[in-house]
């Protein structure tokens, strides 16, 4: 994840690619996510304005759903589902017990910054429970092993 | 050589990009030429990664392949081998039309696609009037797969009887349901249905552009996707004149933010607008007053990606199929803790017994079943006493059950449905959009009423009987109003899991 401050000419070049579609404001809120890895507060300003929006309604909607972030997070992001199909199969422990290996709570992120770790509720992957997602790779089937060699590979 | 291994996530999530690259490394060493197909998963998932090898235009499969199989699975003589895929019991007994290509073409390939009977709906449609085309969704009997099962063609015929200078179809691939994963197998293993399923829309009810809001916890789904679309445009398959139709139908593929509730067709309408995703009181429906407040057909994945067969083999033919009002076929999801897990497509009717017992062959675990959780977060817990339940829309409900998007969660004899119902409350009170009263602040009483009751207080049952019902009459959506039903059910049907300490010593 790239944490650095993003310049207004960054900024101006995301909102130019996408303010003109219907609906413009979740794909420009995941392209700044995606880009900084999180949702920079000097980006607030710049997209209330091109979307002709207040500030307020523009947080309203950043608070609103659980992936956008207002603050900068680890490296790597796991997420850990903790829907009903990964619970049948013991993802409650797993998810427990990884958490109580590395001093976290729900969002919280390692001392080195190397990994944040978040719930989720289903990745689709309900017939290989239970499961888990680093960044964008997707891991089936996770025990304390497997999740000890995905936390070793994000730096943990 | 020709080889297969999916590049869908399951097969991904156990391992698939391993073998690929081990099929191609072995395969070089030995200096043998293969043309290596990243296809869709069957959907037996228990046998992922599944390696197919063609011989003689028969594929051979092995699984669940592991990197340490490939030597022997490339010499042909590997005991993971399971003989013809065709041939294997679970794909023998299925009815696959929906889902008729996954698993077996290559899913970005459009020429594989029409070679396999794509594209053929479309052509049919494009010789159709848009009321010819209404008629014909109408005739098959389909229903939402989403989860309402409200009758496809009677909104389709709303929009086109609606008055607007742009209409919009949006496909709802948000599936948040625990267990339900239909909609994600199809998106990654055969893309381009989904597509002209939405073009037939499009051209059956005026409108010219298509969204699909597509959840962010698939990354997968959403890299096939857009690749799709752009392959699409540029066979002309999409744009400004449809296979020279001379009509226009252009679509977007947009990125969720991780809410269940938008899920729901007016939450997800306002989360596509850019709002947060609050969900809206009907009147007025979404066909009259959707996106942007014009007419706009909302349909589950699986209900568009079904509507390319039914104009591929007629109305009719896909009508014969089913139970009842449940016409057609239903993609069943097993899930959970189950030993054989995947998706299995059928006529309506198979009992739920069938489907864990024998399909499934009961627990992963081996410990005997408890409960099956059928519909999703929302759905009812089924214990075993009920398997005999017909799975279709009216029967299940006539159980007090739910089929939903037909996802089977099933649980073993460790599970404790205390847990499990505290679960459910807890899970609507984080996804809650906040609207009404009952959901946002009866899902945090309902926590509560349970660890009350956890702890040995009795008296606090009937209070999580009551909150159940303020909830689901006090209710804008099912989120809150159907909460109640896994929580009821569990309490209903699992009483000993509820009991207080002093009881349970008695
Ligand atoms: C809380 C909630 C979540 C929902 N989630 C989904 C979903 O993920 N996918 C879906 O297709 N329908 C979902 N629905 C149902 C939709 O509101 C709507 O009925 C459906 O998209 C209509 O399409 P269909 O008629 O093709 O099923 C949900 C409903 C509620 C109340
Ligand atoms: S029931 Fe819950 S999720 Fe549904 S509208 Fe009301 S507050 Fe929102």
């Amino acid at each position: 994840m790239n944490e650095t401050v993003p310049t207004s000419e960054e900024i101006d070049t995301l909102l130019a690619e996408y303010s003109h579609l219907e609906g413009p404001l979740l794909p420009i809120l995941h392209a700044m996510q995606d880009s900084f890895g999180h949702i920079p507060e000097a980006a607030h300003r710049p997209i209330a304005e091109a979307l002709n929006i207040s500030r307020a309604e523009l947080h309203g909607v950043i608070s609103f759903y659980h992936d956008f972030r207002e603050n900068p997070v680890g490296r790597h992001v796991l997420k850990i589902c903790r829907a009903e199909a990964c619970q049948a199969v013991g993802g409650t422990a797993l998810a427990e017990a990884t958490l109580a290996k590395l001093g976290l709570d729900w969002h919280g992120t390692t001392i080195n910054g190397a990994v944040t770790v978040e719930p989720v509720y289903c990745l689709g992957l309900c017939a290989c429970a239970p499961a888990a997602m680093l960044d964008d790779r997707v891991v089936g089937r996770v025990d304390n092993a497997r999740m000890d060699t995905l936390l070793a590979e994000a730096g943990a | 050589m020709k080889i297969y291994v999916p590049m869908d996530s399951a097969a991904k999530a156990l391992g698939a990009e391993d073998v690929a690259a081990a099929i191609r490394t072995e395969a070089k060493a030995r200096g043998i030429e293969i043309e290596l197909v990243r296809n869709g998963t069957r959907g037996m998932i228990w046998l992922e990664p599944l390696v197919e090898v063609e011989i003689d235009g028969v594929r051979h499969g092995y699984g669940p392949a592991t990197v340490g199989d490939v030597a022997d699975i490339l010499a042909g003589d590997s005991a993971k081998a399971l003989g013809p895929v065709e041939k294997l019991d679970w794909m023998k007994r299925q009815t696959r039309l929906t889902f008729a290509r996954v698993g077996v073409i290559n899913p970005l390939s459009l020429s594989d696609y029409e070679a396999h009977g794509g594209l053929a709906g479309l052509w049919r449609a494009i010789g159709m009037d848009g009321a010819g085309i209404v008629e014909e969704v109408t005739k098959s009997g389909l229903r939402g797969r989403g989860g309402a099962g409200f009758p496809t063609g009677i909104k389709w015929k709303t929009v086109h009887d609606a008055a607007g200078p742009q209409k919009y179809i949006v496909c709802n691939a948000d599936e948040g349901d625990s267990g339900t994963f239909a909609d994600r197998m199809i998106m990654e293993g055969d893309p381009f249905t989904l597509i002209e399923g939405m073009a037939i829309a499009g051209l059956g009810v005026g409108a010219t552009k298509g969204y699909v809001y597509l959840r962010s916890e698939y990354p997968d789904a959403i890299r096939v996707m857009r690749r799709a679309v752009e392959i699409a445009r540029g066979a002309g398959v999409l744009g400004a004149d449809v296979l020279g139709s001379g009509r226009a139908f252009e679509m977007e593929i947009r990125v969720g933010a991780g809410a269940y509730v938008c899920g729901e067709e007016t939450s997800l309408l306002n989360s596509l607008e850019g709002k947060r995703g609050v969900v809206r009181a009907k009147p007025p429906l979404p066909a009259l007053e959707g996106f942007l407040g014009r007419p706009t057909v909302v349909n589950n994945v699986i209900s568009l990606a079904t509507v390319p067969v039914i104009f591929e083999k007629g109305a009719q033919y896909y009508a014969d199929f089913g139970l009842g009002r449940s016409r057609g076929t239903v993609t069943l999801q097993i899930a959970g803790n189950v030993a054989r897990g995947g998706l299995f497509e059928t006529a309506f009717g198979i009992s739920l017994g069938e489907v864990v017992n024998d399909l499934g062959s009961g627990t992963a675990s081996g410990r005997p079943v408890k409960a099956v959780q059928v519909g999703g977060p929302l759905g009812a817990y089924i214990p075993v006493s009920n398997f005999d339940a017909p799975l279709g829309y009216e029967e299940l409900d006539a159980k007090g059950g739910l089929l939903g998007h037909a996802g089977l969660v099933v649980f073993d004899d460790a599970a404790d449905m205390l847990q499990m119902a505290r679960f459910a409350m807890e899970f609507c009170a984080v996804e809650s959009c906040g609207k009404c009263t009952p959901c946002r602040i009866g899902a945090v009483r309902g926590v509560e009423t349970l660890d009350r009751i956890a702890e040995g207080d009795g008296a606090a049952i009937p209070l999580l009987t009551d909150l159940c019902e303020t909830m689901k009459d006090g209710s804008l959506c099912a989120l809150g109003g159907f909460t109640p039903l896994p929580v009821m059910s569990a309490l209903t049907h699992f009483p000993n899991d509820f009991a207080t300490q002093q009881e349970a010593a008695e």
